[in-house]
């Protein structure tokens, strides 16, 4: 199971390794993942409904359902 | 405060259609692309031919950095979904969540699996094993879509689901009736063809271009070879579904098709406009609304409901109703869904004050098990998001935008079939290389494909407003009550960011193209 194991991290390592252009794709995408996740989701993207409880939620939606 | 929610939701509008945009820049290729990969790595895994592995390894390259720059570009589809459409997201509930999740498990196993496999394995795995992965990653690509678009599906029909009254949220009655209904089950087709078609036309463009420069003729040919039989079947499949998806529109979003059709007047043995320029909508009359319009007789109704002498109904008839055709008027179904409103309003007012009794007697409305129930259900709440209209001519989409939008798109499809077709035929017949014009022709035809592409969801999203769900919510419900201000920042944020990442994959895949399969000289491949 180990060596498996050991096998998949290393195929895993050698590609990486080898890369050419796949390094700066890599580097794209980290960035727009950054972007994405720590700049866009917390800073501009809160979740209304988060961190209330589903009859809270069901409230919420239904004050919105009826009170347009 | 009104002129601010109406601008939120404009503005939300507004940047889900821009990063649907973005995100259909890079989906289609994925799905073709990869396919087309895997029946050159076959070539090469059933000849032993090196010249196969190089052309596969190639076109790998190219899929691989379309793939990196799309990858996660959906994510921020569904942040979307949660922060500036949370009364949607909340109404559908399960229905729309459980697709996504699926699909959501499905792209990581694929792409933390089978792609690894596919670009990190040339020699390290046999080559079944590799030729299995990259089969893999081609139907994970394109299994991964049927789920998306199940939820797209759900929208414009929403089937297989029941409304809880308690929990304000649409709970899923039958996984299958959601899962293969006839719209998903169409749109999975008509999408998954068409972006074969566009993967196809894109070897053949780039193909083209080699053979223009007289580079790389051996893998241009046998790649245009490849590609031109599989983009002209699936140009077919596209145009068999297209016309399967006309006739559903007709059933299920009859305003929709009027719209596309500019078709104000409802009528038996309906023409299809072919071309036609539209009135400017001051001057534009249900009488006559074009300066100019070629059609074919009785097409529209044929394509609609497969009869000749079918009646299809128009604008008008949708808005002022048609008692003679079984068509309710919109202001009917107005004060049909505010009666559902007044009904969850009802419910609302109660369960603030604890009034069991009040609440009990609305929940029977809402239970399809009564009788009661079930006639409250189909007469009412079935109109529910029409009580949130103000007046009638709110349902009515952009009849110019669907109009042309939808002509372009059949107009290339066509020119598509066409042209794949001419290419097979003189590449068979070792021609296509003198034919400079049509070469030239193949590669404008990738802009071309994009552009059909995208025209096809502007007809399909812009088309069944103002709906979030068909009949149930509008968009101006679905949308969050959040700052104006802060969805226009983002949205700027958004094109920024997208057309950084629109420059690169395009600076990237051209910079690929012109090394071609091997870099600088060597005749090693170059490795992602």
């Amino acid at each position: 199971m180990m060596a498996f194991l050991r096998r998949v991290v290393f195929f895993y390592v050698d590609g990486f390794r080898a890369m050419t252009l796949g390094r700066t794709l890599w580097a794209i995408v980290l960035v727009k993942l950054f972007i994405m996740f720590a700049v866009l989701r917390l800073f501009f993207f809160p979740d209304l409904l988060a961190g209330k409880s589903a009859p809270q939620q069901a409230a919420c939606v239904l004050e919105q359902l009826t009170g347009i | 405060m009104v002129s601010d929610y109406l601008q939120t939701v404009d503005w939300s509008r507004a940047q889900f259609a821009l990063t649907a945009v973005y995100h259909w820049l890079f989906v289609p290729l994925t799905l073709g692309l990869s396919v087309l990969v895997a029946i050159m790595e076959s070539c090469w895994v059933r000849t032993g031919d090196e010249f196969w592995r190089r052309t596969a390894r190639f076109w790998m390259r190219l899929f691989g950095v379309n793939f990196a720059i799309g990858v996660a570009t959906g994510l921020i589809l569904e942040f979307e979904f949660g922060t500036n459409w949370s009364n949607y997201s909340y109404f559908v509930g399960d229905i729309f969540g459980a697709p996504l999740a699926i699909e959501g498990i499905m792209a990581f196993f694929l792409e933390t699996t089978f792609i690894a496999v596919m670009f990190f394995g040339w020699d390290k795995v046999s080559r079944r094993v590799h030729l299995t992965a990259t089969w893999l990653t081609a139907v994970g690509a394109s299994l991964s879509a049927w789920w998306i678009l199940v939820a797209n599906a759900w929208m414009q029909y929403p089937v297989g689901c029941t409304f809880n009254l308690g929990s304000v949220r649409n709970e899923m009655t039958s996984f299958w009736e959601v899962a293969f209904s006839p719209v998903a089950v169409n749109k999975f087709f008509h999408t998954v063809a068409s972006s074969f078609m566009l993967a196809a036309l894109f070897v053949v463009g780039v193909s083209a271009w080699y053979l223009l420069r007289r580079r790389e003729e051996r893998m241009a040919r046998q790649s245009i070879g490849v590609a031109s039989v599989f983009g002209f079947v699936f140009a077919l499949v596209t145009a068999f579904t297209g016309d399967r998806s006309g006739a559903l529109v007709a059933r299920v979003q009859p305003m929709k098709l009027a719209a596309l059709e500019a078709l104000y007047n409802g009528q038996a043995g309906a023409p299809l406009t072919v071309v036609g320029v539209l009135r400017p909508a001051g001057s534009r009359t249900a009488d006559d609304p074009f300066y100019f319009g070629l059609g074919v007789p009785k097409l529209l109704s044929v394509m609609s409901f497969r009869d000749a002498q079918a009646y299809v109904p128009g604008i008008g008839d949708l808005l002022a109703g048609n008692p003679k055709q079984g068509i309710l008027s919109a202001a009917e179904k107005m004060a049909r869904g505010r009666v559902a409103v007044a009904e969850l309003a009802r419910y609302r007012a109660a369960s603030e004050a604890g009034d069991r009794r009040t609440m009990a007697a609305v929940g029977r409305k809402f239970d399809p098990a009564t009788s009661e129930g079930e006639e409250f259900l189909s007469e009412y709440f079935a109109y529910l998001g029409y009580g949130y209209l103000d007046t009638p001519a709110q349902l009515v989409p952009n009849v110019p935008l669907l109009f042309y939008s939808f002509r372009v798109m059949v107009g290339a499809g066509v020119l598509f079939i066409v042209v794949l077709g001419v290419v097979w035929w003189l590449n068979r017949r070792n021609r296509l290389a003198s034919k400079r014009w049509l070469l030239r022709t193949c590669v404008w035809m990738i802009p071309l494909a994009y552009l059909a592409s995208q025209a096809g969801w502007v007809v399909t999203e812009a088309g069944r407003q103002p709906w979030a769900i068909q009949n149930l919510m509008p968009v101006g419900v679905a949308a969050s009550k959040i700052p104006g201000a802060s969805v226009s920042v983002t949205f700027f944020l958004f094109l920024a960011l997208f057309t950084a990442l629109f420059v690169a994959e395009v600076s990237i895949l051209l910079r690929q193209i012109k090394i071609g399969p091997d870099a600088a000289g060597n005749s090693k491949p170059q490795k992602l």
